[in-house]
């Protein structure tokens, strides 16, 4: 059995060539990566979906329902978020996701989401907090430990979910942590902000939005997202290249902001993966970074490992250890040392106990829900 | 190919390798289990159900495994997998039965978004269906057993399907689904009735599984026209009552009893608008299942019974 997934987004790969068996694996390993709807679009894109089999068609009606509710339904959110924060800021900056969707912009179509992730202005983020609590948004984060690792290392809060609704919100103040390699001054990115059709809701310009999702692939360490990560990625640098001189831009910024081993990783992997070709002069960047950080052939093995789908048919013996190297390493990137171990001594600990604890939070997240129901 | 016609052993390979590729309704699910009480109540109830060879195209793939860890020998348990994911907590070993049937329904339930999904019952008799969405505990598995063995056709006895585009309703044709007392009530009533072992103590007490008529297998890929919308309910000794609901309240009723009203926005609430255009809307209480009987045979002509 084999990844079929990672191979379809080529340029000249040719899906009709599949039988039906190696449909159905793709099928599969699609609908774990969360890209069902992603491959939807690439088979009507290539005007290829009246030639499929009409069985895969047929399978693809149901999630492109899915995903066209939930962008519907992100974009009300957004308006709720925006009424609800408006009071305490005037500026709420829409990351990823909610992004290229506010903003129309190519990634977001058959794109399926998880959360909404936002930015403000640290100062602001206690007000910002308190505002969406009022509105409905509660942090589900229950352990002591947890709460302060974030609210003191990171770059974002703990997560918020709606009680009724269930939406997610990643409330951000920057857009890498405080002790990462790639820690910034989050108020650099407010210089090139970009209006939306939201009244004081933004999105970050079009090179911090490459950026940010480069520093993000290398960072976060959720790998399962990684494919998907990737193609945003594409789909980006595709779309704002048509512009005149974005690539010159996007390398000076990159200069300014001191991401330029992001970029080269992003460029780096898009051109192993799907053999997208930035200019020379961009790629060129690459020899004013860490060699060894960008080339390491272990980390490479590691990602090529990790980015396939995680699915029955891709795991290999060391698929597991590949996504636990990098998430070390992304850890790694956002902290030093001196922190890590410790956090991560902390975390086995606590996930050797984690089952009891999610029961608990589940029994406490469904009184909860009861409860304000019954107020509403 | 029916499953009846492959031999046992052919079924336990299938089962413990590739799949068994089995077709219920619209969809084609690959099987593979390698619990002996999996393998051995499928034989008796799917006995009827067309089979695929391995190589075939299958919508959704459910694998029951063994439980995590030391649960594979200890305590065992039995663990619902799909696509490398475990979406539910694993079950004690001897409820591998009832959760493969739950996880199939999960499967449909959550993707097949393609139809309009309630939670609701389905019969059918001349081309006319009676949609009988309830909450459990109200009867409607057990009136929908009695039912399909006195001349209604099974459609589904779990999730109804709703084409959005002409509101025809989809037979699904799996296994009736019984708890508690409604098992001996069916076994008493309907005493040719080919049941599964019961499987005590689950999330939803005892239950048990009632193999489908061969007929209505045959005509799995029948659709059929909703005509009524009956809300059923079980009262101790009452005498049988139909009483016309309004179709507002109907179609609050069944949206609430809808997996995937809310997705379908505007499309949904059309959808669901003109299959109520063309229904009689009715709540039915009642206590006796020959009562039953008589009052859904009363929805139809009279020279429509006779036929049938």
């Amino acid at each position: 059995m084999t990844d079929l997934l990672s191979t379809i987004w080529l340029d000249d790969s040719d899906p009709l060539r599949l039988s039906l068996q190696q449909w159905e694996l793709l099928l599969s390993q699609a609908a774990r990566s969360s890209l069902l709807t992603r491959l939807s679009r690439l088979l009507t894109d290539r005007g290829l979906m009246a030639q499929v089999p009409s069985v895969v068609a047929e399978q693809l009606v149901g999630p492109g329902v899915l995903v066209a509710r939930q962008q519907i339904e992100v974009v009300d959110e957004v308006e709720r978020i925006r009424n609800a924060a408006s009071k305490c800021t005037d500026t709420i900056i829409l990351l990823k996701g909610a992004a290229y969707l506010v903003a129309d912009l190519p990634p977001s179509r058959g794109r399926l989401f998880s959360d909404i992730d936002l930015m403000v202005r640290r100062e602001e983020i206690s007000a910002v907090e308190s505002a969406l609590l009022g509105a409905g948004w509660i942090s589900q984060e229950r352990d002591a430990y947890n709460q302060r690792y974030y609210r003191r290392w990171m770059h974002e809060i703990p997560p918020l979910f709606h009680v009724i609704r269930a939406s997610a919100i990643d409330l951000h103040h920057t857009i890498a942590p405080p002790t990462s390699k790639f820690r910034m001054d989050a108020t650099q990115l407010y210089a090139h902000l970009v209006p939306t059709r939201f009244e004081n809701v933004f999105t970050l310009g079009p090179t911090d939005m490459v950026l940010h999702s480069a520093v993000h692939l290398l960072q976060e360490g959720e790998f399962d997202r990684g494919l998907r990560d990737l193609l945003d990625l594409r789909d980006l640098l595709t779309y704002f290249s048509q512009t005149e001189g974005f690539w010159e831009s996007l390398q000076s910024r990159a200069k300014v902001l001191g991401l330029q081993e992001p970029l080269c990783f992003a460029l780096f992997h898009l051109h192993r993966l799907f053999g997208f070709c930035a200019p020379a002069s961009c790629t060129a960047l690459a020899l004013e970074v860490d060699q060894w950080a960008l080339r390491h052939p272990f980390f490479n093995w590691c990602l090529a490992l990790a980015i396939k789908p995680d699915h029955p048919s891709c795991n290999s013996l060391f698929s597991a250890f590949a996504r636990w190297a990098l998430y070390v390493r992304s850890h790694q990137i956002r902290m030093p040392v001196y922190l890590l171990i410790p956090h991560l001594l902390r975390k086995s600990w606590m996930n050797v106990f984690k089952h009891d604890e999610l029961k608990e939070r589940a029994k406490e997240n469904a009184r909860m829900t009861d409860a304000v129901k019954q107020l509403a | 190919m029916r499953l009846s016609q492959i031999s046992h052993d052919d079924l336990s390979h299938r089962l413990a390798h590739k799949g068994l590729v089995i077709r219920t309704g619209p969809f084609t699910f690959r099987l593979v289990s390698e619990h002996p009480h999996v393998r051995e109540t499928i034989g008796r109830l799917y006995a009827h159900y067309p089979v695929f060879d391995s190589e075939a195209f299958s919508h959704y793939t459910v694998h029951l495994k063994h439980g995590p860890g030391i649960r594979r020998w200890l305590r065992r348990q039995v663990r619902f997998g799909y696509e490398g994911s475990f979406p539910f907590e694993p079950l004690p070993y001897t409820h591998a039965y009832p959760q493969l049937e739950w996880a199939m329904n999960w499967c449909i339930s959550t993707q097949a978004h393609q139809y309009l999904i309630f939670h609701a019952a389905t019969v059918e008799r001349n081309g006319r269906a009676v949609i009988m969405p309830a909450p459990s505990g109200s009867g409607k598995s057990t009136l929908c057993a009695a039912l399909i063995h006195r001349g209604w056709r099974l459609i589904s006895d779990e999730l109804t399907l709703i084409s959005l585009s002409d509101q025809t309703v989809q037979p699904l044709v799996r296994p009736v689904s019984l708890k508690n007392k409604s098992i001996a009530i069916i076994q008493a009533y309907v005493p040719e009735a080919v049941m599964s072992d019961v499987t005590l103590d689950t999330v939803k007490g005892t239950v048990a599984h009632m193999k489908v008529p061969d007929a209505h297998i045959v005509d799995m890929a029948i659709p059929s026209t909703p005509t009524w919308v009956i809300f059923p309910k079980y009262v101790a000794n009452a005498a049988p009552q139909l009483t016309p609901v309004s179709k507002a309240q109907t179609l609050v009723e069944l949206a609430k009893n809808s997996f995937n009203y809310g997705l379908h926005g505007n499309a949904g609430f059309n959808a669901l608008g003109r299959l109520l255009d063309s229904c009689d809307c009715f709540s039915f209480e009642y206590s006796q299942l020959d009562d039953a009987m008589e009052a859904f045979n009363s929805l139809l002509p009279p020279e429509q019974l006779v036929v049938s």
